[in-house]
């Protein structure tokens, strides 16, 4: 049985794959991806249905080793330098661990999650129909909890043919759009106002069930205890010290406080991958601009495979320049981020 | 003619759900058009909802934006919010055994003394309460009950525990309920069952649903022990007593 062998890892890393939806009314936690694009656009580049389980890996660097066979991954999601055995591995592509080399990635740049896809997905049985990690109740697979060095997960072998790219769309940049309510009406519009006007950060005490937020103290019209009612992914609450929490994948599913607005869920996986520490902004939006941008972004993920290239051609061509004998210099003159061979002049001209 | 009721309120939120919200506050004709609401999107089912939430006070309705829209379904929901309450909505009743006081409801006697009374009247008092699930959440299992009778209504802990233990049964505000899973609690503990309201590798994994009615009994120590050992091997335990 081929493996993936877990030598080191982040801390918050973890199995995650769309969630586990349909029993919130028991109290059962959806978890599920962080950042979904970046679980799809993985799990395309290693050949899988969209929403197959990866790894979510957290800000810190992470190492896998293929044992007995070799392993086809791909890596999508906040980009870090990658290498297998000192060779640099562009980000966003996919790539073969031969039988016992390793892949090995560094730090988060810019963001906190990256996602290493599969090929064959993982094996073992999902829990409510999902494989996803929920630590606090004990559910997940293989494991009930982050991953830890030293694990091992059972993999298919690697199949031939060559490796993939993607085109991914230019990043959305700019404010994290909100919907107000459901309890907007629990604040005073100067409140609100100052919610909306405000720079805000991520506290570094944030994880999967909630970001908190460091800003100004947004105060309450009649107290910060309602009735519970239930909650959503992007929900952000403001609890009684007035310094809101943004619900993220691993929260209780109903919750006390009044929840001010609602991240939009094309903005909820750029919202998750906003580093402790940035500061960025909200923006409220209409109602029908946000159900627009859900539907363009569940489109996104539903074409992302019509965005996949082969990298085939190009390690032809690098094969047959060496072949050419014009140059070891050719092979890392690929630029890892377009993917266009650049050579210094007059070496193709060479005699 | 006139409609039976006031209109619910219809609260985004975000683009992909809607609160429902009959009320501000816990009411039991809140809670009781909650659950009436939640029972016809389940027999008449919309499409592109795909999960719903009930509360004491409100039912969040998930849905799918790519197949319906907010007004669309805003609308629909309004008007399914108008049907008459069905006055004798069967509903599923629950005997539920508790062990009182001691290691197993650590504030029985100083709740007994908060209210002046003793501790077999709390008891007495909480095991002829007639129930009803209003809703569960938080964590697996922790259902919240609404009809605890007003003498049992306590504020909650000043200082909220972190770990309050699996199938604690407890008293908070006007609500009393089972929790299934450790976890922080400002509750009043009365006691433990023996009873998994969520058990993993069991059929059904989710025992209690919204809308069904909960009756404790008291139970002693060693019986509590035999039925502890006898549900974690899979056993249901709680008496269904009418359906």
């Amino acid at each position: 049985m081929t493996k993936l062998a877990v030598s080191s890892i982040s801390p918050a890393s973890s199995v995650q794959d769309g969630g586990r939806f349909g029993a919130q009314r028991y109290g059962l936690t959806p978890s599920g991806a962080m950042d979904r694009l970046g679980l799809v656009a993985a799990n395309c580049l290693a050949g899988n249905g969209l929403f197959t389980p990866a790894i979510e890996i957290g800000p810190y660097g992470a190492a896998f080793k293929a044992r007995e066979g070799a392993v086809r991954v791909a890596m999508s999601g906040t980009p870090r330098v990658a290498e297998i055995a000192g060779r640099t591995v562009a980000w966003d592509t996919s790539v073969t661990i031969a039988d016992g080399e390793t892949l090995k990635l560094g730090l988060a740049q810019g963001g906190a999650f990256s996602y290493l896809a599969i090929e064959g997905g993982l094996r073992g049985e999902p829990m409510f129909g999902s494989f996803s990690v929920n630590a606090r109740v004990g559910l997940g697979t293989p494991f009930p909890r982050a991953l830890q060095a030293g694990d091992e997960l059972s993999v298919a072998a690697a199949s031939p043919g060559p490796e993939r790219r993607i085109d991914l769309p230019q990043a959305v940049t700019g404010p994290i759009r909100i919907v107000l309510g459901p309890q907007n009406d629990e604040f005073s519009n100067e409140a609100v106002t100052l919610f909306l006007d405000s720079e805000w950060k991520i506290s570094a005490t944030s994880d999967r069930m909630g970001y908190r937020l460091e800003g100004p103290v947004i105060k309450h019209l009649h107290g910060h205890n309602i009735v519970s009612d239930g909650t959503v992914n992007g929900s952000i609450q403001v609890p009684g010290n007035g310094q809101p929490i943004v619900l993220m994948s691993d929260r209780g599913t109903s919750g006390g406080y009044p929840k001010i607005a609602t991240v939009i869920t094309a903005d909820f996986g750029r919202f998750a991958q906003i580093p402790a520490g940035t500061a960025f902004r909200f923006r409220a939006v209409s109602m029908e601009e946000a159900q627009l941008e859900a539907r363009k972004f569940a489109e996104l993920l539903r074409t992302l495979p019509d965005r996949l290239a082969a990298i085939e051609s190009f390690d032809l061509n690098i094969e047959a320049l060496q072949d050419a004998n014009v140059a070891g210099v050719a092979v890392s003159a690929v630029d890892a981020r377009t993917w266009q061979v650049s050579l210094p002049a007059g070496v193709l001209t060479q005699e | 003619m006139a409609a039976p009721f006031s209109p619910p309120r219809l609260l985004p939120s975000g683009d992909s759900a809607i609160t429902v919200e009959f009320s501000r506050r816990i009411d039991d004709e809140a809670s009781r058009r909650v659950l009436a609401l939640d029972r016809i999107l389940a027999r008449e089912p919309i499409a592109g909802v795909s999960e719903t939430i009930p509360t004491y006070r409100s039912l969040l309705v998930h849905y799918d934006p790519t197949k319906i829209d907010f007004a669309t379904l805003g609308q629909k929901l309004a008007e399914l919010a108008q049907r008459p309450v069905p006055a004798s909505e069967k509903s599923r009743l629950w005997r539920i055994p508790v062990t009182y006081g001691g290691e197993y409801g650590v504030d029985l006697e100083d709740v007994a003394k908060m209210l002046g009374t003793t501790p077999d009247n709390i008891v007495a008092r909480h095991v002829a309460g007639d129930y009803r699930v209003a809703m569960i959440g938080f964590t697996p299992g922790w259902s919240y009950l609404s009809g605890l009778q007003d003498f049992l209504h306590t504020s909650r802990r000043q200082n909220p525990r972190l770990l309050t233990p699996a199938g604690t049964v407890s008293i908070g505000g006007v609500q009393t309920g089972v929790q299934c899973i450790a976890g922080p609690s400002g509750w009043h503990l009365l006691g433990c069952t023996p009873v998994r309201t969520y058990q993993l590798h069991r059929d059904p994994i989710f025992l209690l649903e919204p809308g069904d009615r909960v009756k404790f009994y008291q139970i002693d120590a060693k019986t509590y022990a035999e039925q502890d050992r006898a549900a974690e091997h899979g056993e249901i335990i709680a008496e269904l007593v009418a359906a």
